[in-house]
């Protein structure tokens, strides 16, 4: 599903501009060396990482998507990171079980 | 001067572009079965000539020899001012502009856009005329072409086609605790194994080593270096720092073990994956260890390179 679908019917809000990608999958996880280890291609990452480190692992690994879950704050050098590497920033006030039931269900994977 | 207005065969062209244009000659996309009238057939026929078989023009000829070429405004004219039983060889356009049958396509491109002409007749080296070509048979050509290049060129791109690469080496200063620029390296090296299209399963794996040896060098050195050549057949990674060392390497190397401290746990590090993450992905892995410094080296082969006919050099 394009990125510019998904935030709208997941009513998330988007920090970013939005990429013209594809997010096919989704990842959960806090810990960057799991994701930078385990994360599928095309994925968007739920996680409450909201710094600069997040947008290079999701870079290097092919997330295409970033859901900041419990509302934390992204800095601007994050955003601006993401911009760069046309990743979407995508924040909700969920917790990322309640993000993951949201995006999964979307995604038309359960 | 005449501006070119068609501009496949510039320089920067593709070279599946210029193939084709090269490659093939007029010969190979003429018509030849080619509807041709005498010089004494009269204009009426000519019309009903042009009728039958949908063309607007046809070459005059005496035998094999070209003597000129009639078209449908020369028709309209003679049509206008009453002229329709006249023959032929009075309203043909003469010396009409040619085209030789071992020309490349590109010749014929630049003559449609030099004359206004919707067609020209083909000449062998014998000057005898073998064929028309019209702009219809060049875009029925160039499409059919292209398409059968793209559909291969996918082809191999899923396969993973890459270029070669040679000997690149390249080096990154890392600092201790620099965690804003860390992944400067990792990226730095995805972004050369991108350029040369190696397969995204293998970008992927050297990325992750890449990453976790930098994050390695910023969350527990004292600072370091990641040094990296790549060559056509592998990457190697040499990542050394300055201390203070790794205390127990099999600890280092077991899943879910760290020395990580709060803070740097608090930034989604420290989970006691880097290693063993890097260790998965490599075909080498060797590590030494002291108080005065920790050198990890690692290679990743690449997957071999598959020679396509896109790689051969254009014939001028």
């Amino acid at each position: 599903m394009k990125i510019k679908e998904l935030y709208k019917e997941l009513g998330f809000e988007l920090l970013t501009t939005c990429p013209d990608t594809e997010v096919v999958i989704a990842y959960t996880s806090d810990l960057l060396s799991d994701v930078m280890g385990n994360a599928p291609d095309e994925s968007a990452l739920i996680t409450i990482q909201a710094h600069k480190n997040t947008i290079a692992v999701a870079s290097l690994a092919g997330i295409n998507a970033i859901i900041i879950c419990n509302n934390r704050k992204a800095p601007d050098e994050m955003i601006e990171a993401a911009n760069n590497e046309n990743i979407a920033i995508l924040k909700t006030p969920l917790s990322q079980f309640e993000a993951s039931i949201k995006v999964a269900k979307t995604l038309g994977i359960y | 001067m005449i501006k070119k207005i068609i501009p496949v065969y510039e320089n920067n062209s593709p070279i599946v572009i210029l193939d084709l244009l090269l490659e093939y000659k007029i010969s190979d996309i003429m018509s030849k079965n080619i509807v041709s009238v005498g010089p004494n057939v009269i204009m009426r026929e000519v019309k009903t000539l042009m009728k039958n078989n949908g063309i607007s023009g046809l070459p005059v000829v005496n035998g094999k020899r070209l003597l000129g070429i009639i078209s449908i405004e020369d028709l309209l004219n003679a049509l206008e001012d009453g002229l329709m039983d006249e023959p032929v060889s009075k309203h043909m356009s003469r010396n009409p502009v040619v085209l030789e049958e071992q020309m490349p396509i590109n010749f014929a491109i630049d003559y449609f856009e030099k004359y206004s002409y919707n067609r020209f007749p083909v000449l062998n080296s014998n000057k005898e005329i073998v064929g028309m070509i019209t702009s219809r048979d060049i875009t029925l050509h160039t499409i059919t072409v292209m398409n059968k290049e793209i559909k291969r060129l996918e082809d191999s791109a899923k396969q993973g086609i890459r270029t070669e690469i040679g000997n690149i080496i390249r080096r990154y200063p890392v600092v201790q605790n620099d965690f804003k620029n860390a992944g400067k390296a990792s990226s730095g090296i995805k972004k050369v194994l991108q350029e040369h299209r190696v397969n995204r399963k293998t970008i992927r794996a050297v990325a992750t080593a890449a990453y976790e040896l930098e994050i390695n060098l910023v969350a527990h050195s004292l600072g370091g270096e990641i040094i990296c050549r790549i060559t056509d057949n592998h990457i190697e990674i040499l990542a050394r720092d300055k201390g203070p060392g790794i205390k127990d390497i099999d600890l280092a190397l077991s899943e879910g073990y760290s020395t990580a401290n709060d803070w740097i746990r608090s930034m989604g590090f420290g989970a006691g994956m880097g290693l063993p993450n890097v260790k998965r992905v490599s075909d080498i892995f060797n590590i030494n260890s002291s108080e005065n410094g920790t050198e990890i080296r690692i290679v990743i082969n690449l997957p071999e390179i598959i020679k396509t006919d896109s790689t051969k050099k254009v014939q001028k």
